[in-house]
């Protein structure tokens, strides 16, 4: 899972203050005020593997900076962690100052910064191979990471919970369990998001429903919650990902370009400002 | 798995049961009498309840979503067109079993007997096992911690009546967490023929099977290779080939060169694998001739005669 930090001041302090480092403490992220700099809290997640959610992340931030945003984006996978090559940032080092963890920033103008456990390994083939309990009080795997990060970001007031599809019934049957989470952690869901929601042909222009159709929307409205859009197929967008690009720049005439949009505006709206 | 106190010696050390942390700790006796050192009966118990079935395959994959549960369902299907093979298909993906869903297996019960846990039978020569039998309903999430997924892993490879089974397929959840190191030390008794690997095109997925190649080094496990899922999209319109998931750093052909592991196949994105899926059908079955089938059934043959090479055995 990820959680993406839309900020509204610069502030001279680092946005994301602390550490998803090789002992899964992610209760240390929210250590003395680090995330007191930090407006609102995304959670982007699935339930599902491999159905776009970094992408999502990824793309979420890119837009939410091109709307003049600045954004923190903190990479929990602690056995993929997708992140840092999707912003061109495999391989940078991070720093511990005394206010904690450095996150990396992305970009020139410091509108982005990313905090990815990807940083902290040594060997990018390297295999990060858990067992719990170890050395650390929160034992790992997919479950434990989600609940150490919604308990680590509670005190915080999480805005919510962006989760993300794909159209197969095989994808949705586990996204409907990780809305049961969201609902038993008390985590509010700002919507649903069916990613790879079909394909169109760049020789004939035929659009073919690769992963089959319509489990998104099913899906948000079986649960009672807003479907926020569907983003389809586009290999550019693969492209982009693959060479760390900022695709919401350079391809707005994709068939994903709005629907990315659409979605970081309707996350916007729900995104106050909040009274200091 | 029980609380091990700060600063605890491990079980199998020259200090077990005689460090300064070991004091109050419930296990002290018996570290200090030597019989922490023993291994877990049920890795015996295992192997011998694993005697009857012949072959033993583990798909992986270290990145989610690449089509391992597809494959591994298939690759159950397959084998068991022919009614002479007996196969079974298990399930331990823990927080996302798929494969109740895609073998149109939704809602069955698994039942007790006197031998075990009934797996659910498909047909009479194709038995599964999974999680998603055991939650009530599909919207049931399973936040279960470590301990508690391992002992699920231990019953299922322990106290499942499989019977005489010429090949059980074992479908693990991607990444390299504790329900991989369940199943492979939990086997590691038993003959493992080996882990097939599933991988889409693009490298932000090739990363995570080096991960998982150096991860079946590390508790070796043989590699019987790797299959590349997603490979190309022919449209069915037109009947040109689109890459969705570009290989930009030459896919798993490369991948397996440089690292001298089989490339068992390539198959092609194909509306009809999903389609088949959401109706809990095999698509070999209700798509035939699509030249996703033809390789799935090319990479079947292979898994079915393979032995594997001395060279992708225990190494490194």
């Amino acid at each position: 899972m990820s959680a993406c930090f839309p900020l509204e001041s610069a502030g001279s302090q680092p946005p994301l203050g602390s550490s998803t480092t090789c002992g899964p403490r992610v209760s240390e992220l929210t250590e003395a005020g680090n995330l007191a700099g930090v407006q609102h809290i995304i959670l982007v997640l699935s339930g599902k593997g491999g159905v776009g959610k970094s992408t999502i992340s990824t793309e979420l931030a890119l837009a939410l900076r091109h709307a003049g945003k600045k954004v923190g984006i903190l990479d929990v996978d602690l056995c993929g962690p997708s992140i840092p090559r999707m912003l061109r940032a495999q391989g940078r080092a991070v720093h511990q100052c005394d206010g904690g963890w450095v996150p990396v920033y992305v970009d020139q103008e410091q509108s982005i910064c990313l905090m990815s456990v990807g940083f902290l390994l040594e060997n990018p083939d390297e295999a990060v191979v858990w067992r719990g309990p170890k050395k650390n009080d929160t034992p790992p795997g997919t479950s434990d990471e989600h609940m150490a990060t919604v308990d680590a970001l509670r005190p915080y007031g999480p805005l919510g919970a962006l989760v993300v599809t794909t159209p197969q019934a095989v994808s949705v049957g586990d996204v409907r369990r990780e809305l049961t989470f969201c609902r038993k952690t008390g985590l509010r869901v700002l919507g649903v998001v069916e990613n790879m929601s079909g394909f169109v042909c760049p020789h004939c222009a035929e659009c073919t429903s690769i992963f089959s159709r319509g489990g998104g929307e099913e899906l948000a409205s079986h649960a009672g919650v807003p479907f926020l859009g569907s983003v389809p197929l586009d290999p550019e967008l693969t492209k982009s990902l693959e060479e760390g690009r900022d695709f919401i720049r350079e391809f707005p005439e994709s068939p994903a370009f709005p629907a990315l949009l659409s979605i970081a505006q309707k996350v916007l709206i729900e995104a106050p400002a909040r009274v200091p | 798995m029980e609380e091990v106190p700060q600063g605890c010696p491990g079980t199998g050390s020259a200090q077990a049961g005689r460090g300064a942390s070991c004091q109050g700790c419930p296990n002290q006796r018996l570290c200090a009498s030597g019989a922490g050192a023993a291994p877990d009966p049920a890795i015996e118990e295992i192997k011998e309840k694993l005697k009857t079935v012949k072959h033993k395959i583990l798909v992986l994959s270290g990145k989610g979503g690449v089509g391992k549960s597809t494959f591994s369902a298939h690759l159950a299907h397959g084998l068991a067109e022919d009614e002479n093979t007996q196969v079974a298909l298990l399930d331990i993906d823990i927080c996302g079993p798929s494969i109740p869903k895609m073998m149109g297996l939704e809602g069955e019960q698994v039942h007790q007997s006197g031998s075990g846990w009934s797996p659910v039978f498909l047909e009479d020569n194709l038995g599964v096992m999974s999680v998603g039998f055991l939650l009530s309903s599909p919207d049931d999430a399973v936040i279960w911690r470590g301990p508690k997924k391992n002992g699920m892993i231990k019953q299922f490879l322990r106290d499942v009546d499989w019977g005489e089974v010429d090949y059980l397929i074992v479908d693990t959840p991607p990444g390299t967490s504790d329900e991989h190191l369940s199943a492979v030390q939990y086997l590691s008794a038993a003959h493992v023929d080996g882990a097939v690997i599933i991988t889409t095109p693009q490298e932000v997925s090739l990363q995570d099977v080096r991960k998982e190649i150096s991860f079946c080094h590390k508790v070796k496990l043989p590699i019987i290779g790797v299959v590349e899922n997603m490979s190309v999209f022919v449209c069915p319109k037109c009947k040109k080939e689109s890459q969705i998931f570009p290989p930009t750093t030459g896919g798993a052909e490369v991948l397996c060169q440089d690292l001298k592991i089989p490339l068992l196949g390539k198959v092609p994105l194909d509306p009809h694998i999903g389609k088949s899926c959401d109706k809990g059908q095999s698509f070999l079955i209700d798509a035939p001739d699509s030249p996703a089938a033809l390789a799935y059934r090319e990479i079947q043959e292979f898994c079915g005669l393979h032995q594997p090479k001395e060279e992708h055995l225990i190494s490194s």
